[in-house]
């Protein structure tokens, strides 16, 4: 076990030098730009065994590293923001595709107007892409999530994206433990050759097809996504047999057993959201944190299962549903619990868009402020 | 010497049953690049007519592994897949020889929506092979104008002719600095041949271009595809030529016409031969268009003269 101290796009660049990827395709956008300088200085080194192609724009990144899955070749990118948005038709193409693709998205804010820092409106404005999408709230987790999303796209063969709040994690310096070499190995083995443009057996792929064919590949898709949270908790579950290490699978919770009242959120949210736990708590609040770590496929079931009935649920969002009742995690977790919507009370309050200040204090004030409780 | 077509390889990658127009001048062009590239090659093509001639999933009538990739972006996948057959044969999980790759696309996906990505992968001389069947126009949407539409002629976003001139994407790409560029016409189909060998044993970002007369978008008789080819070279409305490391060598006839030992036929013929020249020829403008067709083509081989003589 190494120990790394450095800052969140760095710890992208080894997780990705880890995963012994073949082939990285990558622009400059911040804030994920020192994730490329980084792959690009290793690569050029001999550091890292791997070809990185500077390419022109993001809809080209996308495009190199969906080629180089068609050749069977481990391929990432990395990207933030307006770059997400210009893949956008390429991200249809990769999990059309069925190609195992790990991509690195660093949260920030769209435009306009202009803003760099971070919320959740690129990476959930692409919600239905067929991407699966994890969220992370520390780097020892975007370490960690990276080594295993390779573990999921390659056994699903359904592309994902991992997402880290921009400057809240990009920027900032943590510890990471960075497991030996050999033991990711052994995590991430090769699976059976994905080279399917290959001359041994000339065939035709993604080309014209009928209203005969092109439903049952959408259909096959739609399952295959819905069914890939099986993988998600095999690789976290394989993950920490192996390392130790443990984030939680499809969500992660806090102090949940005898809790009455929740708070939901994705991201660094999830991290700071901890102290406000602990604050409720010691204020008599009977409250547990769920952290949703995989937002795609949404884990409805594994969110059920957590809340009692009776529970109150406050979602946090860093997010705008523009047209809807308010954030995308509050509409999703609405619809998921539908059933229950007699037994179950679910709020919501949106924070943190932009980049703008979230405490756990402002976390703990949106509990006690929807249901009136007193301190 | 030029390779005879008796003599061309038997070798067959455009298979019977496939979705083409009788008659396309792609997919002749595409038979000679098979026989030029042999099996041990990858296709990348993007939405086209090629694409939607292949047949419907899971039939394909050309005998080559082929990838639909993104309208945009012909330069950047092929760019990504030869990086990643690279690194793959670098750390031996590849088996056997690399293959070839090289990308089959129409003008728009090389004049205007490919343009970005097609100049980035030449400006970082990646090591693959592009290939545009330039019929002038985007024929497989039903004809409507591309940059390479040349001026005054109809297309349905051009219903009365089109009023500028084409790009000269040839000498585009040469300025990318690129190690081998070439122009080719299906009336010379051994020259074609010649170049696309030469191509095939360069390295780094190679680009040819060939002139596909496209019937039901130029609106001449099928039959005559190679005619047109060949009216388009001898008025030099299509010129051939060649270029090593940036060093340029004339085909004939351009060769001839650059050099001043022969004129350029009138492009009178080859103007009145297409339905969508009709509009711009008819009445009292008649003569106006064809000599500024001639005075067009007499520009075009001059700044050819420059680019030699540098």
């Amino acid at each position: 076990m190494k120990k790394l101290f450095d800052t969140g796009c760095h710890v992208v660049a080894q997780a990705v030098k880890c995963a012994d990827v073949d082939m990285v395709a990558a622009y400059p956008i911040t804030p994920q730009t020192s994730v490329v300088e980084e792959i690009a200085a290793l690569t050029e080194s001999g550091e890292m065994n791997c070809r990185f192609l500077p390419v022109e724009g993001e809809h080209s990144a996308m495009a190199a590293c969906v080629a180089a899955a068609a050749v069977g070749a481990r391929a990432f990118t990395a990207t933030s923001s307006q770059g997400l948005l210009y893949m956008h038709e390429v991200l249809h193409m990769a999990s059309g595709c069925r190609f195992p693709l790990v991509m690195v998205n660093v949260n920030r804010a769209v435009f306009a107007p202009w803003t760099l820092w971070a919320d959740h409106s690129d990476s959930l404005s692409q919600r239905d892409t067929g991407w699966l999408q994890l969220y992370c709230c520390s780097l020892q987790e975007v370490f960690n999530t990276i080594l295993q999303a390779y573990y999921i796209a390659e056994r699903v063969r359904i592309p994902v994206m991992v997402n880290m709040d921009g400057f809240i994690l990009s920027h900032c310096r943590m510890i990471v433990n960075m497991p030996d070499q050999e033991i990711i190995d052994k995590f991430l083995q090769r699976q059976p050759n994905g080279w399917i443009a290959n001359p041994a057996n000339p065939s035709a792929y993604a080309c014209v097809t009928g209203a005969d064919l092109y439903p049952g590949f959408r259909e096959e898709l739609f399952n295959d996504t819905k069914n890939a949270d099986k993988i998600i908790v095999e690789a976290a579950s394989v993950y920490r047999d192996l390392t130790g290490f443990w984030d939680g699978d499809l969500i992660d919770t806090y102090r949940c057993d005898d809790a009455d009242t929740f708070i939901v959120t994705i991201g660094s949210m999830a991290a700071e959201a901890r102290l406000s736990i602990d604050l409720l708590r010691e204020q008599g609040v009977k409250t547990g944190l769920i952290k949703i770590r995989s937002f795609r496929p949404f884990p409805a079931a594994a969110l059920s299962a957590v809340l009692p009935d009776g529970a109150r649920v406050m979602v946090l969002d860093r997010n705008y549903g523009l047209g809807t009742e308010g954030g995308i995690v509050f509409s999703e977790l609405k619809a998921s619990l539908f059933n229950r919507a007699a037994k179950i009370e679910i709020a919501n309050q949106i924070m943190g868009i932009g980049g703008s200040d979230v405490n756990y204090q402002m976390m703990a004030d949106a509990v006690t402020s929807a249901w009136d409780i007193r301190r | 010497m030029t390779t005879a077509i008796k003599n061309l390889p038997r070798d067959e990658i455009v298979m019977a049953g496939n979705g083409a127009c009788g008659g396309c001048p792609a997919t002749a062009a595409l038979r000679i690049v098979g026989k030029a590239f042999g099996p041990n090659a990858i296709c990348l093509m993007t939405p086209s007519c090629s694409v939607a001639s292949i047949g419907l999933l899971p039939k394909s009538s050309f005998n080559y592994p082929i990838l639909n990739i993104c309208f945009a972006a012909a330069g950047s996948s092929a760019a990504g897949m030869e990086y990643a057959l690279e690194s793959l044969q670098k750390k031996g999980r590849l088996s056997g020889e690399k293959p070839l790759v090289f990308t089959w696309i129409g003008d728009g996906g090389t004049y205007d929506i490919g343009f970005q990505a097609l100049s980035a992968a030449a400006e970082r001389n990646d090591d693959f092979i592009h290939i545009c069947y330039n019929n002038e126009a985007y024929s497989n949407t039903g004809v409507q104008r591309s940059g390479a539409t040349p001026r005054f002629a109809a297309t349905t976003t051009t219903p009365t002719g089109k009023q500028v001139e084409k790009k000269n994407m040839p000498l585009l790409m040469l300025d990318h600095h690129i190690p081998y560029l070439a122009t080719a016409s299906l009336a010379n189909p051994g020259d074609f041949y010649d170049k696309l060998i030469k191509a095939k044993n360069s390295k780094g970002f190679r680009y040819i271009e060939i002139l596909a007369p496209c019937y039901t978008g130029w609106k001449f008789a099928a039959e005559d595809m190679i005619n047109i080819s060949r009216k388009a070279v001898n008025c030099g409305a299509w010129l051939l030529f060649e270029a090593e490391n940036g060093k340029i060598e004339f085909t004939n006839p351009t060769r001839k016409f650059v050099e001043g030992a022969a004129s350029p036929e009138s492009p009178a013929e080859y103007l009145s031969m297409q339905g969508r020249f009709s509009a711009a020829l008819k009445g009292e403008n008649r003569d106006q268009v064809i000599n500024s067709m001639a005075s067009q083509i007499a520009d075009d081989l001059q700044s050819l003269r420059r680019y030699s003589a540098n």
